[in-house]
């Protein structure tokens, strides 16, 4: 078990380094920051300066290295346009995008989950067929258009929601969220439904095919020959069973609308990580696009260590050594 | 015909053949997919002809008249032309925008997904033929490149190559081919069990020729089927990237950059410049996603 966590940690490792160099080449390309940040007026001498200040002078490999070494300290640079640590900025921007996100899952989950009940109880009816019908618009409206749509119709139109922003925060252990504040709340909730929408059809269709399969089994015909009641068999037997695909798919979804909120942000002005990436891809403030790259695998890669590792200690067909299937 | 394939390709020719009628039997019988299927037609013929039907040429700035910027859908314009759909702040016909801006979201759907098919299938081939540190090698970048979201790795390669139609479609290939590849190694590693292709090994025909003539066309059936859904993702990959304002060039705008472009103007009520072109790019996205969903059950296909 130890050699198979090891292995699994140094393949890890090798990843984050790989993606460190494709990311730190492929944003160097990203126009000239000199341009950017250096105002045409100031003197040679003071540019000279900054641009050393910067360390925009060094060979890009001398770059590459000391950005290396400083991140393992944590360390990935400093906004050329905020003067503030990147990590910083990002993490100052992470409890708005994981609260917007965390809804949207509840929604997703909330609403999908009986639905999807309601479809793969009875495949063939009206109701269900409609469902599944909803479901294929909800994979294809486009995020952004989708977004837009919603603030239309309650923005624009019925001028019941705002259309930008966070609205009025509280702050719990020094974290401000929008979610205990009505105003917040009304400010979350376009966002939050735009991006709960995809996720409640892959659930529903998820649950959908769980419940079909679920019902053809043995045990629910023995629970119902038994003369268990129909409610108890959904609710107990059946739901029980479909919950822990579900579940694991949640969690992989996690990483991706953290990554998706980016459109969602954008649309609404959600000031999270999604809408500074993006601002930072804007004004070419390179190491808040690095810095953010890097956390983002830096996430993926922890969520898929522990998830291996997990699956290896609950699971004694994985095969602890040699090749990962 | 190669010797090795005649004795089963009699069978198999009149098993495919009995598949194909009865997935096209399916096609017909279902009134959902047979709509989507008149409907995609429809917007293919309107993108092929948008330079004969389009009320006016979008891209020639000659033939617009900035005084009829921002009409409601229905007016007229002071050259006697009625806007159906409105126009944008240019004075643009949308309607004629949409046309051309269809024409932009499929070449560039259909262009990378034909590009990503080229480069997985080929991956996939390759790591299902010569297996240990090729296939471990191919697998691996397979593996990262599905467990981190497409979007992110477009957005990054496009903000530091710039925009355009060509840049964009590169990025689309770069973040489809993994699935591809993934599908076709599947594929490729259970037709390379069978009795054929270790007959044409023990004629001592050349791996290159065994993969190609042999491994390929018995094993892309799948990774074809689900390539239609794929066009689809392509499509709103793109239209997203653009909305960002990393995709096509404003120059060419696709439907996605002409929704970009209304969106400044949606809270003062014209909802037309971004609502129409979104519809436009919802029935094409929803006509390729019935399609392709069709085409996977039937043929059954999971991926």
């Amino acid at each position: 078990m130890t050699a198979y966590i090891l292995q699994r940690l140094i393949q890890s490792i090798l990843v984050l380094l790989a993606v460190s160099v494709v990311v730190f080449l492929a944003v160097y390309g990203i126009g000239d920051p000199i341009e950017l940040l250096v105002p045409p007026q100031v003197s040679a001498a003071e540019r000279t300066a900054m641009i050393q200040r910067l360390g925009l002078d060094l060979p890009v490999w001398q770059q590459y290295l000391s950005f290396l070494g400083n991140a393992l300290k944590g360390d990935l640079g400093h906004s050329f346009v905020h003067g503030v640590p990147a990590v910083d900025l990002i993490l100052a921007r992470l409890p708005a995008t994981f609260e917007l996100v965390l809804l949207a899952m509840g929604l997703a989950a909330v609403i999908g989950i009986p639905l999807g009940l309601l479809a793969g109880l009875n495949p063939e009816s009206r109701p269900s067929r409609a469902i599944m019908a909803g479901t294929i618009l909800g994979f294809s409206l486009p995020s952004f258009w989708k977004g837009m749509m919603l603030i239309l119709l309650f923005s624009v139109f019925l001028g019941w929601l705002p259309t930008a922003g966070r609205g009025e925060t509280v702050s719990v252990f020094g974290i401000p969220t929008s979610l205990l504040t009505l105003d917040g709340l009304k400010h979350l909730a376009l966002p939050a439904l735009n991006l709960a929408i995809p996720n409640m059809a892959l659930m529903i269709r998820l649950v959908a095919a769980g419940t079909t399969e679920a019902i053809s089994q043995d045990y629910v015909k023995y629970a119902r020959a038994k003369g268990v009641r129909r409610k108890r068999i959904v609710g107990r037997h059946v739901l029980r069973n479909i919950l822990i695909p579900v579940v694991t798919v949640a969690g992989m979804e996690f990483g991706s609308l953290v990554a998706f909120s980016t459109i969602t942000e954008t649309v609404f002005a959600w000031p999270g990580m999604g809408k500074l990436l993006i601002d930072s891809v804007y004004q070419l403030d390179r190491p808040v696009v690095v810095a953010y790259v890097m956390l983002a695998t830096l996430l993926f890669v922890a969520v898929n260590f522990l998830v291996d590792i997990l699956y290896a200690a609950l699971d004694p067909r994985v095969k602890l050594t040699g090749e990962m299937a | 015909m190669n010797p090795s394939r005649t004795a089963t390709s009699a069978v198999a020719a009149d098993a495919d053949t009995a598949l194909r009628q009865k997935v096209l039997r399916r096609i017909r019988s279902r009134p959902t997919t047979r709509g989507a299927v008149i409907l995609l037609g429809i917007l293919l013929l309107l993108a092929l002809l948008a330079p004969f039907i389009a009320p006016q040429n979008p891209h020639d700035l000659a033939s617009l008249s900035v005084m009829d910027n921002r009409l409601e859908p229905g007016s007229q314009g002071m050259t006697g032309i009625t806007y159906w759909l409105g126009t944008d702040a240019q004075g643009r016909d949308m309607l004629s925008a949409i046309l051309y801006g269809l024409r932009t979201s499929l070449l560039v759907g259909l262009t990378s997904t034909a590009g990503a098919l080229a480069v997985g299938i080929l991956a996939g081939l390759t790591a299902a033929q010569f297996g240990g540190a090729v296939d471990a090698v191919i697998m691996r970048i397979v593996d990262f490149m599905l467990g981190f979201p497409s979007i992110l790795i477009a957005l990054v390669l496009l903000a530091s190559i710039g925009r355009g139609v060509d840049k964009v479609i590169v990025a689309i290939i770069l973040v489809q081919w993994a699935q591809y590849a993934r599908l076709m190694r599947a594929a490729a590693l259970v037709e390379r069990r069978k009795e054929y292709i270790e007959a044409a090994v023990n004629f001592g025909l050349p791996t290159r020729h065994i993969m190609l003539a042999h491994l390929l066309p018995n094993s892309i059936g799948s990774v074809l089927v689900v390539s239609t859904i794929s066009i689809a993702g392509a499509i709103t990959l793109e239209a997203t990237l653009s909305f960002l304002g990393v995709g096509v060039p404003v120059t060419q705008p696709s439907l996605g950059l002409l929704i970009a472009n209304g969106f400044e103007f949606l809270l003062s009520g014209e909802y037309w410049i971004a609502a129409f072109p979104g519809i436009a790019l919802v029935l094409l996205i929803m006509s390729l996603n019935l399609v392709g969903e069709r085409l996977r059950r039937s043929f059954n296909v999971r991926g």
